[in-house]
């Protein structure tokens, strides 16, 4: 809330591979300003997200998580503030921009096409066409292509529950999915995969397979901007938690160096960290 | 409060430790036999009117020896020559959850255009042709518009261009027909029949049957195709997918004008003739065809080939109820059944999902 709330940010200690010299952010906000009218939705919020972490971001209604979410999607464009990319200043006016850029997001829901299988899915809006006179004339799609492409990434990702990508996402249980919107976000080589609240929808037993698939986006070199309002999921996953309080960032802290209390009291205002 | 002890990740329990899931087993119904028929009609929309067709055809067949005389298959496949291609345009719209009340109105304007020009304003036959494709394509383009930039239901919209349309065609032909002798030979060709193994085909049929093959290509095999089943299925999940759903929504209107076009020159063979009137049943009679057909009114779900066997499901009903020596409101009152028991089924089959 005041000044002294950015001071406590002790993301330099806690980035993973800290035994290294120092790491170069892979997404990194800095002072991000935005304003609806007379409400300050961000007010100068830095964020850094370091290669092979799971950064989650968390704070009360009102704090500034969506809008955030936002900027760094491009949903939104700030006000004031920079974006940092692998080093590379850039500048999101729309999410095809972001994602242009290999920053994908899972949105809240299930924004899945619930009629088309998990391949379609998986390469909805960047199908894959054959070669030659029957992809360029003709505009076929590489059917076969796609399905053995997505089996394979839905391997790498771990997600052995789906074994057949031509089964259509109706079928499919919540948590199934959901890994399915994961698996697409994670998919062909993005930089930065942000999850916004990935398991609201679903039970214990899918939000567990959810989870097990976020570190595995980690294991697999993926950093992860988890926003979530569910404080165990956070404590369990996350390697850094960014704490948002009315509009600023009020701490980052690690789930070691902090309890749930902690956390909590950070969020509400009742201690600074 | 350790929260990062063990027993607490549900997960090491649930995915990949207990090894693959059977999808099938896990969530599809197939314990009864009931349920796996719906599995199978689910997964095979063209299925169910595919097998009506077939016990119409062998019923009719049984009941009137004349059924299949070829003289009488070949009327058949006449009457559905241009319900059929309306049939198409109309299944594209409705896949995207709209639907279309002007597709016998563009029809009918662009067919008045096509004989107009070339009998009154003696325009050579092809250009006649590519006219009434531009006033097709201009008129899909109108109803594209008014849904993807005003955001009206398509309802609404093609509610209004449909009497704007009809209004224009009596407009501009005086309210009169064209007959078949004024208008070259070219146009009028469409109804023309060719033998094959005795049946009399016509070219329509044969135009219809080319824009089945391709439309159901291009459905099924282009990206474009399955963007438009996903902006049916999930607006909100095709836009975040990275799909411009206005640019598909308009495309979609305009390849209707275009299909719409075609069929008005398979009418003008058709009719021998080109009237302002000729399509005052095909709305609605379009719309029956894609519903018989096995496409959800709610979008995403149906296949181009199903449209033509919905129509084709109609012209035989209409047919075989007529050689049965059926008065012609049994005709009509038994499309109206074939239409509640087509929407119970699909209605049937999409809540196995829930």
């Amino acid at each position: 809330m005041d000044s002294k709330g950015t001071q406590l940010t002790i993301a330099e200690d806690t980035r993973p591979g800290s035994t290294l010299p120092f790491t170069q952010p892979v997404l990194q906000a800095k002072r991000l300003v935005k304003t609806y009218g007379k409400v300050v939705g961000l007010d100068g919020v830095d964020l850094e997200l370091f290669q092979g972490e799971v950064l989650a971001v968390i704070g009360d209604n009102g704090a500034g998580k969506s809008t955030l979410i936002k900027c760094l999607t491009g949903a939104e464009v700030p006000d004031t503030g920079e974006l940092w990319l692998n080093g590379r200043r850039v500048q999101f006016r729309r999410p095809q921009d972001a994602k242009h850029f290999g920053i994908e997001t899972v949105y809240q829901g299930l924004a899945v096409s619930p009629a088309l299988d998990i391949a379609s899915n998986l390469y909805l809006g960047r199908e894959i066409r054959r070669r030659g006179f029957a992809g360029t004339v003709l505009r076929m799609m590489d059917t076969k292509l796609m399905r053995a492409n997505a089996k394979r990434e839905l391997d790498r990702l771990g997600i052995s529950t789906l074994q057949d990508v031509t089964v259509a996402i109706e079928n499919l249980s919540g948590g199934q999915r959901q890994a399915v919107a994961v698996a697409r976000a994670a998919a062909f080589g993005s930089k930065v995969v942000i999850l916004d609240e990935p398991t609201a929808a679903l039970g214990v037993r899918e939000s567990g397979q959810v989870l097990d698939l976020i570190r595995r986006l980690r294991d697999e070199g993926i950093p992860v901007i988890l926003v979530s309002h569910n404080m165990p999921q956070v404590f369990e996953v996350a390697d850094r938690i960014h704490i948002q309080r009315l509009g600023k960032r009020a701490a980052v802290i690690t789930p070691t160096s902090h309890s749930m209390t902690d956390a909590v009291a950070i969020m509400t205002g009742a201690s600074s960290g | 409060m350790s929260p990062k002890s063990p027993q607490s990740s549900p997960a090491t329990g649930a995915s990949p430790a207990s090894g693959t899931v059977d999808l099938a087993t896990e969530f599809l119904d197939r314990s009864t036999p009931l349920g796996r028929v719906r599995n199978l009609l689910h997964r095979y929309p063209a299925l169910s009117p595919g097998i009506v067709l077939i016990v119409s055809l062998i019923v009719f067949g049984i009941v009137s020896p004349r059924f299949f005389f070829a003289n009488n298959l070949s009327l058949i496949t006449q009457q559905v020559a241009v319900v059929g291609t309306l049939a198409i345009a109309q299944t594209l719209v409705i896949l995207t959850a709209g639907i279309d009340l002007s597709v016998g109105a563009i029809m009918v304007l662009s067919s008045l255009v096509i004989a107009q020009t070339a009998s009154q304003n003696h325009v050579p036959a092809v250009l006649a042709l590519v006219l009434g494709l531009l006033v097709g394509l201009a008129a899909g383009a109108l109803n594209g518009v008014l849904v993807t930039r005003l955001k009206l239901p398509p309802f609404i919209v093609t509610l209004g261009t449909l009497n704007v349309f009809l209004a224009l065609s009596l407009l501009y032909s005086n309210s009169a027909s064209v007959i078949g002798q004024d208008i070259p030979a070219l146009i009028t060709n469409t109804g023309n029949t060719f033998s094959v193994g005795g049946i009399g085909i016509t070219y329509g049929v044969v135009i219809m049957l080319v824009l089945y093959i391709v439309m159901a290509f291009i459905m099924t095999q282009t990206p474009w195709g399955r963007h438009v089943y996903a902006v049916g299925d999930d607006k909100e999940s095709a836009r975040l997918a990275g799909i411009s759903v206005n640019r598909v929504l308009l495309s979609v209107y305009v390849a209707a004008g275009a299909i719409l076009a075609i069929g008005a020159w398979i009418q003008i063979g058709r009719a021998d003739a080109a009237s302002p009137n000729a399509g005052t049943d095909l709305n609605l009679d379009s719309i029956t065809a894609v519903v018989i057909g096995g496409t959800s009114l709610f979008g995403g779900r149906g296949t181009i080939w199903g449209s033509l066997l919905g129509a084709l499901i109609v012209g035989v009903f209409r047919n075989g109820l007529a050689l049965a020596g059926l008065d012609v409101l049994y005709q009509t009152l038994a499309v109206g059944v074939l239409i509640i028991v087509a929407v119970s089924l699909d209605q049937w089959i999409r809540k196995a999902r829930n």
